[in-house]
C-alpha cells in the first residue's frame, strides 16, 4: 500500500494541450489575476480534491451471472458486506462531502434486497445514482418507476450486438435477459438511459449494430475498455481488441464524437491522432475511487488489489479520512513519473495509459499500456515472458462446494440427498446417478464448458469492465454550446 | 431524462476573430439579460473548490465547473439582488471584467445552472 505508484497519469505541466484541455484552461489566465494562481483544470484534478467529483459503489459481489471478464470477480455475496444502515452511513457522508453522485454496480447492485431502499436514501439525500445492471430486475413496474425519478440513470450491460457474441461473454441468456430490460424501459417512455458496452475482438466489428440498438431503445451508448481485472486477467489475452481493432475503434469514436459516451477510457489511444472528447484524465484516487462491498476503498474500479487499497469505510474517521489522508492516495496526488514513456511525444495525451492496466498485465507502473497503440506495450509483454502476473486480492467468483455440486447435480437428476452432516445410518448415495456433473468452467479456458450445466448460471456481473467513475459523462465544450 | 454532461463555465471573454465567431458570441449572449433578476436553479448544488467550484443539476445530471472563485461569488449572490448587473456590483467586479463574467453566466444560463426569478 505504501508502494509508490508513478507513471500512469503524469500531469505534464507543459506543453501540448488537447481540445478538451484547451476549453478547461480558457478561463484559468483571465478570471481571477488578483488571487492564487489556479492551474489548469486538469492540474488541479491530478492533485486531489477534498471529495470524490463522484464514485463508484460496488453494493454487493453476489450476481446472478458470472461474466467472464468481471473486473470485480463477483458471484458469491461476501458476508461482510455493508449492512443497510452501514450503507446509510455511507451515503450521510457523500451528502456532508457533497458528492453529488454515485456510479453504484457490483455484482448485481438489483440483488441486493435493500436495493431500492438505498436509492431512495441516497436521492433523498442530495446523491444522485447512476447504477449498472444486466436487466435481470427490469421489469415493466420497475422500469415505470425508474422512468417517474428524476435522479436516478439506468446503464444495462450488453457486450455483444447479437445473443452469440454476448452470451459468449456474459452467458446463456443474457443478451434477452437485457434487450427485454430496454424494451421495457422503453415502453416506460425513460429515454436517455445508457447501453454500456465493453469492446472486445468478439464485438468491435458491431459497433454499428450496437449504435441501432441504443438509438432503437431511446438509450444511450457508452463503450468502455477492457480492462485485465479481476476474472478479465484470465480472459485478456483472448478478449481484448487487436492492434488493427484499436485503431477501427478509435476512428468509429472520432466520427461520432460526443453522441457516445465512453467514461474517458480510451485515452490511450489518442496517440492515433487528436484526443477523444473526454478528460483525458486518470481520476484514480484524484477525483475518483471505488467503495467495494465490504466497505473496502480502492483507488479505481478497475483495481481491487491490495496495492491500491487506501483503507475501509468502516474504520474511524470512516469514508472521508480515507479519502483525504490514505498515504496510498496522497502519493497518487503527486507528481507522476513518465518513466520510459517520457520521450514519447504522445505522452501528454494518452499519459502513459492506464495505471491497472499495465499493473495486472506485469508491466511496469512507469511505462506503456499494454495496448500501447505504438505497440511498445506488445514489445514489453514478450519481454515479460512467463512472469507471475499479480491476482486480484479477493475472488467471488461462484466456485461451488463440493456440498454444493452434489446438491446441483443431485437436484437436477430428481434426487433427493441426506442432509448435511446426516447419520451413518443414512444410506450411502449413488454416487454413478451423479458423477457427470459439470466441473468449473474456468480452471483452464475461462470460456470453455458453456452449455454444460454451471454454465446456465454463468454470465455477467451489470457491467463489468465498465465503471469508470466518470462513467456515463461527456465533456462539452462549453464555448460551443 | 437528459444525458449528462460536464462543461465548465469560465469567466473568460472570447475573442471574436471572425465574423462567425461574433456571431457566436452574440448569440451566447442573448441567453442572458444581465438586467433580469435570477437565481441559482433551485435544483442545483454548489461545491466550492480552490479554483471555484463544482456545479451539479440534479435534475438533468449535468455537472459543470466554476472555473472561479469570483464567479462563484457571483452565482451566490444572484439571488440577493435585483438584477445581475447589481450581483456583479456587489461583488466588485469591475467593468472591464463584466463581459467576461457575462459570458460565463450565459453559459450556466443556458445550460438551467442559474434560472430566471421574478424581480423581488
Amino acid at each position: 500500500m505504501s508502494t509508490v505508484l508513478p507513471g500512469p497519469t503524469a500531469a505534464n505541466a507543459a506543453s501540448t494541450r488537447t481540445p478538451i484541455d484547451a476549453v478547461l484552461a480558457a478561463s484559468a489566465a483571465t478570471a481571477a489575476p488578483a488571487h492564487r494562481p489556479v492551474g489548469r483544470l486538469v492540474d488541479e484534478f491530478q492533485s486531489g480534491l477534498d471529495a470524490p467529483i463522484c464514485l463508484t459503489w460496488e453494493l454487493t459481489y453476489a450476481c446472478n451471472l458470472a461474466c467472464v471478464h468481471c473486473l470485480s470477480s463477483s458471484g458469491r455475496r461476501d458476508p461482510r458486506e455493508l449492512s443497510t444502515a452501514e450503507c446509510k452511513s455511507v451515503i450521510d457522508e457523500l451528502q456532508r462531502m457533497q458528492v453529488f453522485y454515485v456510479n453504484i454496480g457490483g455484482g448485481e447492485p438489483t440483488v441486493r434486497k435493500d436495493f431500492w431502499e438505498l436509492v431512495d436514501y441516497a436521492t433523498a439525500h442530495q446523491v444522485g445514482v447512476k447504477f449498472s445492471t444486466n436487466g435481470s430486475r427490469i421489469d415493466a413496474a420497475v422500469a415505470q418507476k425508474l422512468a417517474g425519478s428524476d435522479y436516478v440513470d439506468v446503464q444495462i450491460s450488453l457486450d455483444g450486438a447479437t445473443a452469440e457474441v454476448n452470451d459468449y461473454v456474459r452467458g446463456p441468456g443474457s443478451f434477452d435477459t437485457a434487450m427485454t430490460a430496454m424494451g421495457h424501459l422503453k415502453d416506460a417512455g425513460f429515454s436517455g438511459f445508457k447501453l454500456s458496452v465493453v469492446c472486445t475482438r468478439q464485438n468491435i466489428g458491431q459497433l454499428d449494430e450496437f449504435k441501432a440498438i441504443a438509438d432503437h431503445y431511446g438509450a444511450q451508448l457508452r463503450l468502455t475498455r477492457l480492462r485485465p481485472s479481476g476474472r478479465g486477467a484470465d480472459t485478456w489475452d483472448e478478449l481484448h481488441p487487436l492492434p488493427g481493432q484499436q485503431k477501427e475503434l478509435y476512428d468509429w469514436l472520432v466520427a461520432h464524437g460526443e453522441d457516445v459516451l465512453t467514461g474517458d477510457s480510451f485515452f490511450h489511444l489518442a496517440a492515433y491522432g487528436d484526443a477523444l472528447p473526454g478528460l483525458n484524465l486518470c481520476g484514480a484516487g484524484r477525483v475518483v475511487c471505488l467503495i467495494d462491498p465490504i466497505g473496502d476503498v480502492y483507488a479505481c474500479p478497475f483495481a481491487i488489489h491490495e496495492e491500491f487499497l487506501a483503507g475501509n469505510v468502516r474504520s474511524e474517521g470512516g469514508f472521508q479520512t480515507v479519502w483525504r489522508e490514505s498515504e496510498l492516495f496522497l502519493e497518487l496526488r503527486e507528481p507522476q513519473s513518465a518513466g520510459a514513456c517520457n520521450s514519447c511525444q504522445f505522452f501528454d495525451k494518452c499519459r502513459g495509459g492506464c495505471m491497472a492496466a499495465k499493473f495486472f498485465t506485469g508491466l511496469p507502473m512507469d511505462g506503456p499500456d499494454p495496448e500501447c497503440v505504438l505497440g511498445h506495450g506488445e514489445e514489453l509483454l514478450k519481454q515479460r515472458g512467463d512472469a507471475l502476473l499479480p491476482k486480484p486480492s479477493m475472488d467471488h467468483s461462484k466456485t461451488l462446494s463440493k456440498r454444493q455440486r452434489l446438491e446441483a447435480a443431485a437436484k437436477k437428476r430428481g434426487i433427493e440427498l441426506p442432509p448435511e452432516g446426516a447419520s451413518a445410518e443414512t444410506p450411502p448415495l449413488d454416487l454413478r446417478a451423479i458423477a457427470a456433473m459439470p466441473d468449473k468452467a474456468c480452471d483452464e479456458n475461462p470460456l470453455a464448458g458453456f452449455g454444460s450445466a454451471e454454465v446456465v448460471d454463468r454470465a455477467a456481473s451489470g457491467g463489468a469492465g465498465d465503471r469508470s467513475a466518470l462513467a456515463g459523462f461527456t465533456v462539452r465544450n462549453a464555448q460551443e454550446g | 431524462m437528459s444525458t449528462p454532461t460536464i462543461t465548465s463555465a469560465g469567466a473568460d471573454a472570447p475573442t471574436a476573430t471572425t465574423p462567425e465567431q461574433a456571431d457566436v458570441v452574440a448569440r451566447r449572449r442573448l441567453d442572458f439579460d444581465p438586467a433580469a433578476a435570477w437565481t441559482l436553479h433551485p435544483q442545483v448544488a454548489l461545491r466550492p473548490e480552490r479554483f471555484g467550484a463544482l456545479a451539479y443539476h440534479f435534475g438533468t445530471r449535468r455537472l459543470s465547473f466554476l472555473k472561479s472563485p469570483r464567479l462563484l461569488a457571483v452565482v451566490e449572490a444572484l439571488a440577493d439582488h435585483p438584477t445581475a448587473v447589481d450581483a456583479l456590483e456587489a461583488c466588485g467586479i469591475a467593468p472591464a471584467e463584466r463581459p467576461a463574467m457575462e459570458t460565463a453566466l450565459a453559459t450556466l444560463a443556458r445550460t438551467d445552472m442559474i434560472a430566471r426569478r421574478s424581480p423581488a
